[in-house]
């Protein structure tokens, strides 16, 4: 699929319509989808119906923005009123939210297409997509393998081509890891730049919403879309949105002595020597484009894992003690009486990996545990945070791999949760840390399977690590690769 | 440290879960592996490390407090799994009187 500079370049000198574009993207997604199965709902009739008021503005003469006309595939834990958000759990399945997430409001307001809902581990919850109460996603470039997870369906909807861009969310590598292993662009921003306002919430001191897109350019106009300050989320940054899109340079050179720092812990055992090789074949590239490039230790790096799976599941346990059966979702009818009815409804409306989460969460916070093992993890969240500190006096950004290997078999992992939680070894700590990074492609395995690169920035260095990935982008053929379907 | 299986219906039992036989069996044993991975943490020292409870600290945000009516109550009310007019309707709590 075109970028969306080009399709916006087609839209506005009508050599295209909307309508056109998005009966295009419909059909492809018929096409494609049975095989891919990114999405859990298509929107047709409403897309078209949104594309026609954009062309009424083009017949106008009225000038679009980027986004006006441009399909977009949101992941299905972001609310959409009046349209079902399941966040892949049966007990959600008959859900349907009264009201907007805040970014939908900004994407609506830009003119954006939503054309589906995406599939996604239940509630966030997984690396594989495999957790998904109501289908198996594909990886487009091997449909054996799995999309990575959660944002499995956006970031396979994107790189086969059905959609232009897609909305994620990240609370431990939910949106890099699957951009890695689907060879797309995925981007989690500084917690507190985009609204959570809608997100529906899995550990909230972490979750982020942020793009996948093909290209660095496209995730970046994305972005800029729906970052920004919103009253209904209290974590929401006050901060200037500076127009990410427009401080593209396709290289590095007006930025002087950019340093790179390639974090030493994240090479070497357990990593695929592919993703080893490709990830420094980058760094060599990013050299020639006049980085200067350095090892740092980030010492306490590899703690975040266990930090996280502390962390994360106990705000979980919270978090998910809403699904109650009485306000909204579904409610099983044998029950005896309150307490039970609670019980079987969780029981039945919860898949195995949200019931493991609830129960880790609920014990490390339980009486006699909160000390040893919640405590325990926001202090070595507190190391994890000091060990960026330190690294970014000497470096502008972190580079390491996304992810250790390329995309795994489905069902490979599903019966060793530990062996599946080590596929977020590196994403996580930057969640702990409240940091922006971004997953672009850098190479490709022997199989042909896509290797991903995570650049890490400072806090609200958003634009800086756009800038580095596009410069890197322009100077590499990866993104121009997408997978014959 | 390990969890066994009566820790494990306990919790779950304040988690408001119901569990089969065979998840419980199965959980004990995965969250048992899990626990052992914690354990690494302990390699740390964090005796006079504060807590961060949120990577990006705001604080003090405050809002006036006003009463702001919802455009469609019945869209919330709606949701629900079962309704009695305006109030959400869940099985019988108490125990009857003879």
């Amino acid at each position: 699929m075109a970028s969306i500079r080009e399709l916006h370049r087609q839209l506005t000198n009508k050599e295209r319509s909307a309508e056109e574009l998005t009966r295009e993207t419909l059909d492809r997604i018929e096409t494609i989808d049975p095989q891919v199965r990114g999405f859990l709902q298509v929107m047709a009739d409403a897309a078209i119906d949104r594309a026609r008021r954009v062309d009424a503005k083009i017949a106008a003469g009225e000038a679009i923005g980027h986004l006006e006309g441009i399909p977009i595939a949101i992941k299905d834990n972001i609310c959409t009123a009046g349209v079902p958000t399941t966040c892949g759990s049966k007990i959600l399945e008959n859900f349907v939210p009264p009201y907007n997430a805040t970014v939908i409001e900004k994407l609506e307001a830009a003119g954006a297409i939503l054309i589906g809902k995406t599939n996604l581990d239940e509630f966030a919850m997984g690396s594989s997509t495999e957790n998904s109460a109501f289908q198996v996603t594909a990886n487009p470039w091997d449909l054996d393998r799995v999309p990575g997870g959660s944002s499995g369906g956006s970031a396979a909807v994107v790189a086969a081509n059905e959609c232009t861009v897609a909305l994620g969310s990240d609370t431990g590598g939910s949106i890099r890891q699957p951009a890695s292993l689907c060879g797309v662009v995925g981007m989690k921003p500084t917690y507190g730049l985009v609204s959570r306002y809608g997100l529906v919430a899995y550990a909230s001191s972490l979750d982020q919403i942020g793009p996948l897109a093909g290209t660095v350019e496209d995730a970046a106009i994305l972005l800029e879309a729906i970052a920004g300050y919103d009253p209904k989320d209290s974590t929401s940054l006050k901060t200037e949105i500076p127009s990410y899109y427009k401080a593209l340079k396709p290289n590095l050179k007006p930025k002087r002595h950019l340093r790179i720092g390639v974090i030493q812990e994240t090479f070497g055992q357990g990593v695929d020597p592919a993703v080893e090789q490709a990830v420094k074949d980058a760094l060599t590239v990013l050299q020639e484009l006049g980085a200067e490039v350095q090892v740092i230790s980030c010492p306490t790096f590899r703690y975040g894992l266990p930090a996280y799976y502390i962390i994360a599941p106990s705000e979980a346990s919270a978090n998910l003690a809403r699904y109650d059966g009485v306000k909204y979702g579904m409610r099983v009818e044998d029950a005896e009486n309150l307490i039970d009815m609670y019980a079987k409804t969780r029981a039945r409306g919860f898949g195995s990996e949200v019931k493991r989460r609830i129960v880790i969460g609920t014990y490390a916070l339980s009486a006699g545990y909160y000390d040893a093992y919640y405590l325990k993890a926001q202090k070595v969240r507190t190391l994890i945070r000091q060990d960026f500190d330190r690294a970014f006096n000497h470096v502008d950004i972190l580079v390491c791999p996304t992810s250790p290997t390329t995309a795994f078999k489905a069902g490979e992992k599903t019966a060793d949760p530990l062996g599946m939680y080590l596929s977020d070894l590196m994403t996580i700590p930057v969640n702990l840390a409240g940091l922006p990074a971004l997953s672009l492609p850098c190479g490709f395995d022997e199989g042909g399977l896509p290797i991903g690169m995570q650049a890490i920035g400072n806090v609200l260095q958003e634009q800086l690590l756009l800038e580095v990935a596009h410069a890197y982008e322009q100077a590499t053929p990866w993104s121009q690769k997408r997978p014959k379907l | 440290m390990s969890i066994d299986r009566e820790q494990v219906k306990k919790v779950a039992f304040l988690a408001r879960l119901e569990l089969t036989e065979t998840e419980e069996e199965e959980f004990t044993g995965q969250l048992s592996s899990i626990l052992d991975y914690f354990e690494q943490l302990s390699e740390l020292d964090t005796e006079n490390v504060a807590p961060t409870t949120r990577a990006i600290d705001v604080s003090n945000i405050t809002r006036a407090d006003i009463v702001e009516s919802y455009r469609d109550r019945d869209a919330i009310l709606n949701s629900a799994p079962d309704r009695e007019g305006d109030f959400f309707k869940v099985p019988k709590i108490g125990q009857e009187e003879d």
